[in-house]
């Protein structure tokens, strides 16, 4: 085609974009007039012309005209310009109906022509197309084409592939049938072109009908092993610098990972064979010193490990390809060095290579720091992430926040999640986590999301062990003389509630704290200022002192008028409340806001949205979702329910759109109003909820927090307690979109004998419950006598037309009314001699369930009521308290003394009461929680 | 599939996916950019989008495809050097220039070698087989056509 090839040079030589439009112009408007002319075009004069249009179209420009003639070149009998007609077809098609009429039809007439190019030609033709319009008029005709015994190899392949492409575009018109086994067995192929073509059917295939194709598993692992152990020389052409057949392997290692381990012992056999002379492979001396030979071999063993990977069954495999590797990662080859260590990714969440995954933790972190492309070191940060756990979290968030510093601005907000994640996630102590969130802000500011800062404040509310630590540290990263506004908006929600904390000291005295923020309050966006509004109203009543200097402000011209109306709005509402309110009310409405329902971190969800959600899961989500059919564990929260639990803007940060709860009746006025719950005893009881009694032994030595959470409903605890006294809160949280109805909580004591023991009373709840809302149940609670076992609480409702019945034990135990006592070394002998009698002690010798650690076991005595006398015991490691039991009728002394044995991670309790049930039911409580 | 010379003139593309002439445009012009924005000693793989590119520069072309998540990156890099041989063993030492005269021929090898995005036949000889008969039967006709114009030319001169 000369002219074309004219035409082409023409183009060429043009000097500007003006003289190629001009030419191109030109050229169109002589086709067009060559179409329409009267004169009959000859095929050849109009296989060039196509020609020339589809050039024209590469070259970016529209065409408009010529699909006719590019049909007509389709009948034509002349194999060139047939071929011509199809490629443009192919990659000029749009969906204008009359046309795909006339390409089906003349793709019917070349389908059953028999001529095995022709055929080809049109099979080539709907795959690159694979239009609806094709799959319909063709998805019935080509299996019988793929399995037709006459069928040449080469128009086979195409048919395998072509039916693919079909399938993908419209798998509702392949239909499965007979012909499914018959295509299996094409695995069997002499010919290996039409085994790899036949290969990715299958697997794509067997992706949606598992069990149609499940006789391949067998059939494929019998041409692997004959692949993998064949000399290079054996499979001719196939052989690729030196390697066999790699995409036939790699195809059919794809297939496997359709399915589990082969159930056949044989089989099962033959693929661990396989797959150990793959990795052995791994280890000879290379055939060739080329690239491609390296290539294609690491190909092969890429994707060997990726099914090693999806088994998950064969720990000598998982540490065999690490170790693998483990070596790549300090390959000379960029790319090894990557696909290695996104494969280790993937390994770090087996369990059984998850330890081998983190010897490399040196060479990865070497990575993070030294390699030069940014696409590698994001790889890096992702095996971090993934091999993270709690013997090692510290070392990788330090290397991580060090990394942030110099990190590229792309991946930068990615690394503050995963920083923020890892350190929650493996917190020992929340001092470090506060630390490391605080750090994150000072390094990466721009970079902290609302959610990262919502959650460490979530989590600071919520854990009472660490809020002081977190406002004099707050109080501290303040003092800088520029810091970004995220620290200010953690350090004024946090002062505001927990400023009163270091208020004792006077470098931080309430004045101070409030002049520190106060200086920031300029430069500070509408939003943060109007959080530090509601900050220095919760000021007001914590500090009554720096009452005026906080009106003064409020009442300035540059707050009260301000042009903005929420901080206008705000300033004259928070002025008229210190004003005119009570310090009672004041305290009411300014309370401490109560703990936030513990759901799934809103950084989680966020990460899983921005990264989907497979390259989240870690080793424990996995474990999670196994043990899920085992004991019916909670189900992975659906990612939107982060909406509820992330905290709407500043606004509402502190809680002033919700005002706390109001205070309950106490329980000695309106007594008569309580309606007695035992009275009407509940139809049917749900047994115990699976992970109840966890939950209950939590609550041993805390008050407040999450009780039971499941798909629909969320129970919250916020109790206090005072001698023989105590209130508790209890919350219940609607976690659908759906009503609630009849809903009707319910207290029963086992055993009805309690109810002179532990004497309960409430309100019964609105029976409705709105999706997403909250209601509260407000328990009185008075200790008679000592008691042993914990009542229950059951709840019954509707929801959606299936009725639920939950049962939870409800942690009231005898140590919530313990009164603390301090006493002297000398007394506290005294008295433990003094309880000698054998039924006054209990003692109890086990095993640490948890890590031994002091200010762990320290924080729990102190959280089981019981004083926690210093420098009493002769020998330091030993931890002694003592208390007393509030009950209405009697006071019981207790001394309790815990001896623990490092060597032997066990503990020995001892407690000394007046009263042996006392005694004993408090070692068993205590013990539990070590 | 993508082909591009190193001024980011594109010499080819492919495509397994249905996208409008407009999407197709866009992440042409997105993928060149970032393609050749990138250093030489850089890793061939990026992620784009949910996708993940595997790239190689020959001479002045660079030859870029798309591929998903679990797809084999070091198989894809060898898919494009097969297609590269392919070319070179057709057109005797291929040069760009070869590809933007003769298009429809790098075509017809591509679709000898992928079809609907997967690899149909990775054997050298078996593809250019095809190709070589297909050049064959347009020989044949070229010959029967020469044959024609002789017999009118003899015609005219009666």
């Amino acid at each position: 085609m000369r002219g074309l090839a004219v035409f082409i040079s023409d183009i060429r030589n043009c000097k500007s974009k003006e003289a190629e439009i001009k030419r191109i112009n030109k050229e169109l408007a002589n086709i067009r007039s060559k179409f329409k002319g009267d004169k009959a075009l000859d095929g050849y004069s109009k296989k060039k012309y196509v020609c020339k249009l589809l050039f024209i179209f590469l070259l970016g420009h529209d065409i408009d005209f010529g699909h006719m003639e590019a049909v007509n070149l389709l009948s034509s009998n002349r194999y060139t310009e047939k071929q011509i007609g199809y490629l443009f077809i192919s990659v000029l098609v749009n969906s204008n109906s009359e046309l795909i009429r006339l390409i089906n039809n003349a793709i019917k007439n070349d389908l059953a022509s028999r001529n095995p190019t022709f055929m080809g030609l049109a099979l080539h033709c709907i795959a690159n197309v694979g239009s609806r319009e094709m799959a319909e008029a063709f998805a019935g005709e080509i299996p019988k084409i793929l399995v037709a015994g006459d069928t040449m190899d080469s128009v086979k392949q195409s048919a395998a592939l072509c039916l693919l492409r079909l399938y993908r575009t419209s798998p509702d018109l392949v239909p499965m049938g007979d012909w499914t086994s018959r295509v299996v067995h094409l695995l069997n192929d002499q010919h290996l072109g039409v085994v790899t073509a036949a290969t990715s059917l299958i697997t794509t295939l067997a992706q949606k009908n598992p069990e149609e194709f499940k006789t391949s598993v067998s059939l494929a692992v019998s041409r692997l092993s004959r692949i993998v152990t064949s000399a290079s020389t054996d499979l001719q052409d196939y052989t690729y610098y030196f390697v066999p057949a790699p995409w036939l392997s790699v195809k059919l290692l794809r297939l496997l990972q359709c399915y589990p381990p082969p159930e056949d012992p044989a089989v099962r056999g033959r693929l661990t064979e396989c797959l150990e002379t793959v990795l052995n492979k791994a280890q000879e001396p290379p055939k060739s010193k080329k690239v491609q030979h390296s290539n294609a071999k690491n190909a092969v063993l890429f994707e060997a490990i990726s099914l090693i990977i999806h088994h998950d069954s064969e720990p000598n495999l998982l540490v065999r390809a690490c170790n693998q590797l483990g070596q790549f990662l300090q390959h000379r080859e960029t790319n090894l060095r990557y696909l290695a260590l996104e494969s280790m990714c993937a390994l770090a969440s087996s369990e059984f290579s998850h330890e081998a995954v983190k010897t490399h933790i040196d060479t990865v972190i070497n990575a993070l720091k030294t390699e030069r492309d940014v696409s590698v070191r994001q790889r890096a940060v992702d095996l971090l992430y993934a091999m993270c756990d709690r013997s090692n979290a510290q070392q990788i968030v330090a290397e991580m926040l060090s990394y942030l510093e110099t990190a590229d601005y792309s991946i930068r907000e990615e690394i503050v999640l995963k920083v923020a994640i890892l350190a929650e996630k493996y917190a020992v102590d929340y001092a470090w986590y506060v630390d490391t969130i605080l750090n994150l802000i000072r390094i990466a500011g721009d970079y902290v999301s609302e959610e990262v800062w919502y959650r460490v404040i979530q989590i600071v509310i919520n854990r009472d062990d660490v809020q002081g630590y977190a406002a004099k540290t707050v109080f501290e990263a303040l003092q800088a003389p520029a810091c970004h506004e995220n620290l200010v908006k953690v350090g004024g929600y946090i002062l505001g509630e927990f400023g009163n904390l270091i208020a004792g000291d006077p470098r931080s005295s309430p004045l101070v704290q409030f002049n520190l923020l106060h200086s920031k309050f300029h430069l500070c966006s509408v939003p943060t200022r109007a959080l530090l509004l509601s900050t220095y109203i919760k000021f007001v009543n914590l500090f009554p002192e720096v009452k005026t200097t906080i009106q003064d402000v409020l009442r300035s011209d540059s707050q009260l008028r301000n042009a903005d109306v929420e901080l206008q709005q705000r300033a004259v509402e928070y002025l008229r409340l210190s004003t005119v309110a009570s310090t009672d009310i004041l305290a009411t409405v300014l309370e401490e806001m109560p703990p936030f329902p513990e759901r799934e971190s809103s950084i989680l969800a966020k990460l899983k949205k921005k990264k989907g959600p497979s390259t989240v899961t870690d080793l424990e989500d996995t474990k999670r979702e196994r043990s899920v059919d085992v004991n019916g564990g909670p189900e992975p929260t659906p990612a939107n329910t982060s909406a509820v639990s992330t905290p709407s803007p500043s606004a509402d940060l502190l809680g002033l759109g919700a005002p706390p709860a109001p205070a309950g009746p106490p329980p000695s006025s309106g007594g008569g109003l309580l309606v007695d719950v035992f009275s009407d005893s509940p139809s049917a009881v749900a047994p115990l909820a699976p992970g109840s009694e966890d939950n209950f032994a939590r609550f041993v030595c805390k008050n407040n927090g999450v009780l039971f959470e499941n798909q629909l409903l969320q129970i919250g605890l916020k109790s206090e307690f005072r001698q023989n006294l105590g209130r508790m809160f209890i919350f219940y949280g609607n976690k659908t979109s759906t009503q609630f109805l009849n809903f009707t909580p319910t207290l029963i004591c086992p055993d009805d004998l309690q109810r002179t023991r532990l004497n309960l009373q409430t309100k019964p709840v609105d029976p409705t419950v709105d999706g997403g809302a909250q209601v509260q149940q407000v328990v009185n609670i008075e200790c008679v006598s000592e008691f042993t076992e914990a009542p229950v609480l059951n709840i019954q409702f509707r929801y959606g037309g299936t009725f639920q019945n939950v049962s939870v034990q409800l942690p009231i135990t005898l140590n919530k009314f313990f009164q603390p006592t301090e006493m002297a070394s000398q007394d506290f002998f005294q008295r433990w001699k003094q309880l000698s009698n054998p039924q006054q002690e209990v003692q109890n010798i086990f095993k640490a369930k948890h890590p031994m650690d002091t200010e762990i076991t320290k924080a729990k005595i102190i959280g089981f009521g019981s004083a926690l006398l210093e420098e009493v015991d002769p020998n330091p490691a030993n931890f002694v308290g003592a208390g007393i039991i509030h009950t209405k009728t009697t006071q019981i002394g207790c001394l309790l003394r815990l001896e623990p044995n490092l060597q032997a991670q066990m503990y020995r309790l001892t407690l000394r009461t007046s009263k042996e049930t006392v005694s004993q039911r408090l070692c068993e409580l205590l013990s539990e929680q070590f | 599939m993508l082909l591009f010379s190193r001024q980011g003139k594109l010499r080819l593309q492919k495509w397994y996916v249905p996208l409008s002439d407009k999407e197709k445009k866009k992440i042409t012009r997105e993928l060149v950019q970032t393609v050749l924005a990138r250093k030489p000693k850089m890793c061939s793989f990026l992620e784009w989008r949910d996708l993940k590119i595997v790239y190689k520069r020959y001479a002045s072309l660079y030859f870029c495809c798309a591929i998903e998540d679990q797809d084999n990156e070091l198989i894809t890099l060898e898919i494009i050097h097969r297609y590269v041989e392919l070319l070179d063993k057709y057109f005797g030492s291929v040069c760009e220039l070869d590809i933007i005269f003769n298009f429809e021929k790098a075509y017809f090898i591509l679709d000898e070698f992928l079809l609907g995005g997967e690899v149909q036949e990775t054997s050298k000889k078996n593809v250019l087989k095809a190709i070589e008969q297909a050049d064959l039967l347009q020989e044949a006709i070229a010959c029967e056509a020469s044959v024609i114009t002789l017999t009118v030319s003899q015609i005219t001169l009666k």
